[in-house]
């Protein structure tokens, strides 16, 4: 399931505006890779060029390679539509369908692959709800709507709705940025699990939290406002948080920045 | 110390008072009017109503020129109901398709220019839209009808009806024109502010265009297309120039059912006769009429209020 990711010299443009400038690196199977760095650094839009998403924005355009266990994303002939089918995402403020009960926001993505077959969607539900450690919550209400969780539900009702369609890869895009400490915990837990499944790269501004759930973390950055941003440093979590090879890296780390 | 340095500045509240006073009397003005205009049409048609010897509601009967009143508003129901309902089946997914398109298929600036061009639909006047349906749309379309019948003749919504094109079909589509615009504009409104999350969590599955609009835009929308084809609706009640032009009056007693027949609507029955209004009784009589539009268009109105109101919570 779990693949490999490789960028190789990424360039991300808004219209005219070029956002990400030479960024390469490799995700390994079923790890978790945490990218950080300030606001603007570029490094959601690296990850949302990792399952077309930054496509959603018009005038954005990628040039560069990534590719999912040596297979071009971007290759000619590969529907967006089909990528995200095996890299999943989950974003900053939980975002469950509000018309869909919480069953129904679970399955979403499987309708979408045309299963229609009860007991299918009833397994699928529960294995990624409890995939999400959300079953026990709300195994008894199913059919209630799913905005009626609580924040921290809401998202891992997300991610229960992104494991659904069993992805190879899951993106997480400041997951835990809308939740209470509590909530971010079982969030964090949560990956810790995923990442037996799956390969996870998650963008976090809370530099404990990148410390706390992620084997291997990059630092972006930006050298001024409407510069593209760079990937500045990628290594082990251990090594970035404890001997960064750059200055600009620890003074980051370290609160010094800016 | 004892004594507090403390001191709290004096603040004027003259100008929340006025424009208070000023908002509250222009709400209660408003409410008045509505009320009033309510009161007006009972007052005047409630005499007639007491003369009329046959049932006001369910008789199809319209003897209002001499002696004994003898009017009931079954016909025209019938045909106000018909002419918009079957307006609103052509114009609703018109509307929305249109919506859709231009909301979340084509550019923005070729969205906006597609928009423009609809909306002005709304400003050419109804006597324009009157004429044209008349003159050219029936005329145009009375082959189209005369095979519909033809071929659907057997069932009684396209049986036999009158012989000119002037009839319930013709002003239907006239009036899905006419309301077009606002059905189509309140709908591209409620489309366009699809929160970015819901789009982003369909596409982030894997869903195709179609597949987002169906699972974040359409549920995200559907109180607002419903409440925008109310407000529609109640347009296409009330329309009057454009349908008495139209119409082909019939004399026959009853209901005819068929789309290809001729009729009036209330407000085309009150224009048509509007120069007759020689006696109370008379007058009360179209009154008696008007109330009843009056009624059905506010509840009509009401309805679209509840259901736009219960999107936002």
């Amino acid at each position: 399931m779990a693949k490999r990711i490789e960028v190789e010299d990424l360039d991300v443009y808004y219209g005219s505006f070029q956002a990400v400038a030479g960024v390469s690196l490799v995700v390994e199977p079923r790890t978790v890779t945490a990218f950080i760095g300030p606001s603007g650094c570029g490094k959601s839009t690296v990850l949302r060029t990792l399952n077309r998403m930054h496509e959603v924005i018009p005038g954005a355009y990628a040039k560069g390679r990534v590719s999912l266990d040596g297979v071009d994303l971007y290759g000619p002939g590969v529907d967006p539509v089909a990528v995200r089918r095996l890299v999943g995402m989950v974003f900053q403020r939980p975002n469950p369908f509000p018309s869909m009960s919480i069953y129904d926001n679970v399955a979403a993505g499987l309708k979408l692959n045309g299963t229609r077959n009860k007991q299918e969607l009833d397994e699928t539900v529960e294995r990624s709800l409890r995939g999400a450690n959300l079953w026990n919550e709300v195994k008894d209400r199913l059919n209630r709507a799913g905005t009626s969780l609580s924040g921290g539900q809401q998202q891992r009702l997300c991610i229960a709705r992104a494991i659904a369609v069993r992805p190879d890869v899951i993106l997480m895009d400041e997951p835990c940025s809308a939740l209470d400490p509590i909530s971010t915990l079982a969030i964090e837990d949560l990956i810790g699990e995923l990442k037996e499944q799956y390969t996870v790269v998650i963008v976090t501004h809370n530099m404990q939290q990148a410390s706390r759930v992620s084997d291997r973390t990059a630092f972006f950055n930006l050298e001024a406002q409407g510069l593209p941003g760079r990937l500045i440093e990628i290594n082990d979590t251990e090594t970035i948080f404890s001997n960064p090879s750059l200055k600009a890296t620890e003074d980051y780390i370290t609160g010094r920045f800016g | 110390m004892s004594t507090s340095n403390l001191h709290f500045a004096t603040i004027k509240h003259g100008g929340d008072r006025s424009f208070r006073a000023g908002a509250i009397a222009a709400a209660v003005v408003v409410v008045l009017l509505v009320l009033f205009v309510g009161v007006f049409l009972a007052v005047l048609a409630i005499p007639s109503l007491r003369r009329d010897t046959v049932s006001f509601l369910t008789s199809t009967q319209w003897n209002v020129g001499t002696g004994t009143l003898q009017f009931g508003i079954a016909g025209l129901l019938w045909t106000t109901a018909i002419t918009s309902v079957v307006a609103m089946i052509l114009a609703v997914p018109v509307a929305v398709g249109t919506a859709l398109l231009v909301t979340q298929y084509v550019p923005p600036r070729v969205g906006s220019t597609i928009g423009f061009l609809i909306d002005l639909l709304a400003a050419v006047p109804s006597i324009i839209f009157g004429l044209w349906g008349l003159k050219l749309l029936g005329p145009f379309l009375g082959p189209f009808y005369d095979w519909l019948q033809r071929v659907l003749g057997w069932i009684p919504l396209f049986g036999k009806g009158v012989e000119s094109t002037g009839n319930v079909l013709t002003a239907s589509i006239v009036l899905a024109i006419m309301v077009l615009p606002i059905v189509s504009a309140m709908s591209r409104n409620v489309f366009a502010h699809t929160p970015r999350d819901h789009i982003e969590a369909a596409l982030a599955l894997g869903a195709t265009r179609w597949e987002m609009i169906r699972t974040a835009v359409i549920p995200y929308g559907r109180s607002g297309v419903i409440a925008a084809s109310m407000l529609g609706l109640g347009r296409a009640l009330g329309e009057t120039i454009a349908v008495m032009i139209i119409l082909s009056q019939t004399t026959t007693e009853g209901i005819n059912v068929s789309l290809f027949a001729g009729g009036e609507t209330f407000a085309s029955k009150i224009a048509n006769n509007a120069q007759e209004f020689d006696s109370p009784a008379k007058t009360g009589a179209y009154i008696a009429a008007g109330l009843v539009l009056f009624v059905v268009t506010f509840a009509v109105n009401a309805v679209a209020r509840v259901v736009a109101e219960r999107r936002v919570s």
